[in-house]
């Protein structure tokens, strides 16, 4: 993966750079010690590592809008971070950047719970929002699988997902409004308490464009009240098509669960040796269906996944008889990536959405990819959406295997791409896929992505070297190249 | 105007913007121009009438998602959903009681994110579309998106096209999430609510997933087709419960004893009655046909007091967050007492005669900083301005 060639002369200016930080955060709020440093050298995609040329941690928005000001005056190029547990490296500094770090925008501004919302600084975590309604029977629904450390404004910066995503929607669809410092300084608010914009949406453009666009100072979510009851099912069958199949009758049936999540053996082999979670040991694929709502409606579609499970040849079948028994189901599913940890050195966290019916295809393919590359992969998906999670396992310290299982990867994402899906459902594209958008874009659709960036940010200060493999500069693209254009239009009928 | 082109494929729009961008000319896009009163009227040199690009291109009932070609007409698109049992969750209103016409393009609803009551609930057009494919200012053709519901691969495109009303591009195909039709729907019906926004924020909050909470004033209530609305003779505040019918049920219960406390009785509404109200507050159809409307977005628990100030005629939609209100015509059309009534939120002017629209901001003003980088957005779209020009001004 190649980054940006840092530039020698922001490289020079690197004390002066420090000094006028330091004049807009006083005190630990500028880093410029190596040692110190260190903290930031990667986000949770750790196989890309780079010291940044210095850290500043602002605590309000007139600092960052200076810091923004300062850098755009200076021609320096800044890296936005939350709590840097991003799966595709949004967050790799670049030796050249300023990282700007939210981490102690840590308030909870004000929970309104006639309009069910909640205004919070970005660097609150996720679970944090769920904790802080959690008394008056609220949460926020959104919840990736890093929940308790990642933050709200990285949420917004990734779109992230999670498990409940495919009945209440991504963070996208629970967004009511942010506020955001442009790489000029400016301070623009988008939405607030009320639905929609009143122009343009803006709100939903900035929504997963991985720190491209500006960063992130507030943000205000839709919470939701708790459902009266949750149960969840454990179905397992002896072959993936068999889950695939129950999967697609469940959608097709017209129920929407809590969340359908699906693994394959070497995921539950790994989850059930890491934590006792209930899970059989002798199936091929395994469905944590959850149900919520009242309880008659939870009874009912019990009764109806339970009838549609069988039709599909489920062997293994329960379901949960207590809030704690629920828990437990979720325990293994929940701990995925530290059960795969155990079982091998090291793992890539792959994730791409492909059309649910394209499974079977995916999974078979898939296997006959690990064969060839000598790699085991094992697979939890969010079946639902059909939002796959293929972890590759390999040892970083053979010779080669890093390279190998990256290209794995790489031919998995194509795969998607291929069966009409796309190259990230959550994770984002940040520097992992980067490389790999012409699969899934034409140039001119990249240029037309980077229109918007140029409205944003004319100079691409903000966050170079990711999610576009190349970044066009903003007056090569203002011109027009309108080639034709004459008017008789031989073919087009007209009145 | 003078000529209206009417393309038959991708290739002959490209053709249309690059010969108005080579000649900076102005294009005026409609599908079956059933919404050309919303917005700012444009003066343009040329239409482009985007009805023949028409056609669901891929239907996959229990994959929930749809294409279509912009130009596809909703009928047809809401003819095979119900064939599937399926829907349009988002719940677009009906163009018919605000612009006299019916129907429109499925390109049209979603350029315009057009959603009606269940958007408290499920999220606008905006969210339900997907993935989009589309002629750019300088007749490139372009897509953005995909056909998953999972997808953060690159900017969100979509939500930009969704709600731009062709000032961005021309939307050639789109492709959305269809639902499945809920088992059941039911209404309750709360008579002379007390204080209204209490009686909104408590069924909005209650742990019911309501997806309709809209509240008549006794004056539009006694509009309604619904005879238990029709004669209530107060105010009447509408709740709706949709779902698996035993969850509907018990819901239907527990809601009532929440909302009868509030005012002087509930009742409630089964399958055919339900549908018929929900689409005349969908459609704001109780207003007169000259009356000047507005539509306001705003906090919910603001909305009731709002209205209240405001005077004339309004239905509160979305639990209080959606107020449609109906003033007596004027040139100004109220613009400035309309938008000094909140201080959060935006008011459009969903109808009005050309010429008031032509000197009233029908979206609202923005801050200076939003407004410029919302310009520099179109601007770098249609650089020469070639795509409805000035029609969200």
């Amino acid at each position: 993966m190649k980054m940006p060639i840092p530039d020698p002369a922001t490289l020079a200016k690197r004390a002066q750079i420090v000094q006028r930080l330091r004049a807009i955060v006083p005190g630990e709020g500028v880093i410029a010690d190596e040692d110190e440093l260190r903290v930031f050298e990667c986000d949770g995609l750790m196989a890309y590592k780079q010291l940044p040329m210095v850290v500043v941690l602002p605590e309000t928005t007139d600092q960052v809008s200076r810091i923004l000001k300062t850098c755009h005056e200076l021609g320096v190029k800044v890296v936005p971070r939350g709590a840097g547990t991003g799966l595709s490296g949004g967050a790799l500094p670049l030796a050249d950047a300023v990282t700007l770090g939210l981490g102690k925008f840590k308030k909870i501004i004000d929970i309104d719970y006639a309009n069910r919302c909640a205004v919070v600084q970005p660097g609150v975590t996720n679970m944090a929002i769920t904790n802080a309604v959690a008394d008056e029977g609220y949460y926020y629904a959104p919840d990736p699988s890093s929940k308790v450390a990642c933050t709200i404004g990285g949420n917004v910066a990734e779109n992230a997902g999670g498990m409940h995503c495919l009945k209440y929607g991504l963070t996208t669809n629970n967004l009511l409004g942010v506020e955001m410092v442009l790489m000029d300084g400016q301070v623009v608010r988008f939405g607030g308490k009320h639905l929609d914009a009143g122009g343009l949406d803006l709100l939903g453009a900035i929504t997963g464009s991985e720190g491209l666009l500006g960063v992130i100072t507030e943000v205000t979510v839709r919470i939701l009240k708790k459902p009266a009851t949750q149960c969840a099912l454990l179905l397992g069958f002896d072959s993936i098509e068999a889950g695939g199949d129950c999967v697609a009758k469940i959608i097709a049936g017209g129920i929407v669960p809590g969340a359908m999540e699906m693994m394959d053996k070497m995921a539950i082999d790994a989850m059930q040796r890491f934590v006792d979670s209930g899970y059989p040991i002798d199936v091929e694929s395994l469905l944590v269906v959850e149900l919520d709502g009242p309880q008659a409606e939870v009874d009912y579609l019990t009764d109806r996944v339970k009838n549609i499970a069988a039709q599909a040849g489920s062997t293994f079948l329960r379901v949960s008889t207590s809030e704690e028994e629920r828990l437990q189901f979720w325990k293994g599913r929940m701990s995925a990536f530290p059960s795969v940890g155990r079982i091998s050195p090291d793992y890539l966290t792959m994730d791409g959405t492909i059309p649910r019916h394209a499974l079977p295809q995916v999974l078979t393919r898939m296997n006959e990819m690990s064969a060839q590359y000598g790699l085991r992969v094992a697979n939890v998906f969010h079946a639902g959406d059909g939002n796959l999670h293929p972890l590759i396992l390999f040892d970083a310290n053979l010779p080669g295997d890093l390279d190998k299982a990256e290209q794995f990867g790489f031919d998995i994402l194509k795969l998607c791409v291929e069966v009409g899906g796309v190259l990230s459902g959550e994770h984002g594209i940040g520097v992992e896929k980067r490389d790999l958008m012409g699969e899934m874009f034409t140039e001119v659709d990249m240029q037309q992505q980077q229109l918007l960036k140029c409205a944003f940010d004319q100079d691409g200060l903000l966050n170079p070297g990711k999610v576009y493999p190349t970044l066009h500069r903003c007056a090569e693209m203002g011109r027009l190249h309108v080639t034709g254009g004459r008017l008789p239009f031989p073919d087009i009928p007209r009145f | 105007m003078t000529e209206t082109f009417k393309p038959e494929t991708v290739d002959h729009v490209v053709e249309a913007a690059k010969w108005a961008a080579a000649n900076g000319a102005a294009l005026d896009t409609k599908g079956l121009g059933t919404k050309r009163g919303l917005g700012k009227p444009v003066q343009t040199d040329a239409t482009l009438d985007l009805s023949a690009l028409s056609g669901i291109t891929l239907y996959e009932p229990e994959e929930l998602v749809m294409s279509a070609r912009a130009g596809t007409p909703m009928a047809e698109i809401e003819a095979a959903l119900k064939a599937a049992n399926q829907m349009l969750a988002f719940e677009p209103w009906q163009p018919t009681s605000l612009y006299g016409v019916e129907g429109g393009t499925i390109g049209g609803v979603l350029a315009c994110n057009i959603s009606g009551p269940r958007r408290m609930q499920v999220g606008a057009a905006r969210d339900h579309m997907l993935g989009f494919h589309a002629v750019g200012g300088r007749g490139e053709v372009f897509k953005s998106g995909g056909r998953v519901v999972k997808n953060v691969t690159g900017f969100d495109l979509t939500k930009l096209m969704a709600g731009a009303m062709g000032t961005l591009g021309v939307l050639t195909e789109v492709s959305f999430k269809v639902l499945p039709v809920p088992e059941k729907s039911r209404t309750v019906l709360l008579f002379g609510a007390r204080d209204v926004a209490k009686a909104l924020t408590a069924a909005q909050c209650s742990e019911h997933e309501i997806s309709g909470c809209a509240h008549l004033p006794q004056a539009m209530a006694a509009r309604s087709s619904v005879d238990y609305v029709k004669n209530a003779g107060t105010d009447v505040t509408c709740v709706r419960l949709e779902g698996p019918g035993p969850s509907v049920e018990v819901r239907c219960a527990a809601l009532r004893e929440v909302l009868a406390p509030l005012g002087a009785g509930v009742e409630e509404l089964h399958s055919s009655r339900s549908a018929a109200l929900w689409a005349e507050i969908r459609d704001v159809s109780y207003f007169n046909a000259d009356q000047q409307i507005w539509r306001l977005s705003v906090a919910p628990s603001e909305g009731p007091a709002i209205a209240k100030a405001l005077g004339g005629d309004c239905i509160l939609d979305w639990a209080g967050g959606l107020i449609g209100l109906a003033l007596d015509a004027a040139d100004d059309a109220h613009a400035a007492r309309v938008r000094g009534a909140f201080t959060h939120g935006h008011a459009t002017l969903m109808r009005a005669a050309d010429a008031v629209r032509a000197n009233v901001p029908v979206f609202q003003p923005q801050p200076e900083a939003l407004a410029a980088l919302s310009e520099r957005v179109r601007a770098n779209y249609d650089p020469v301005k070639i795509f409805n020009p000035g029609r969200m001004a």
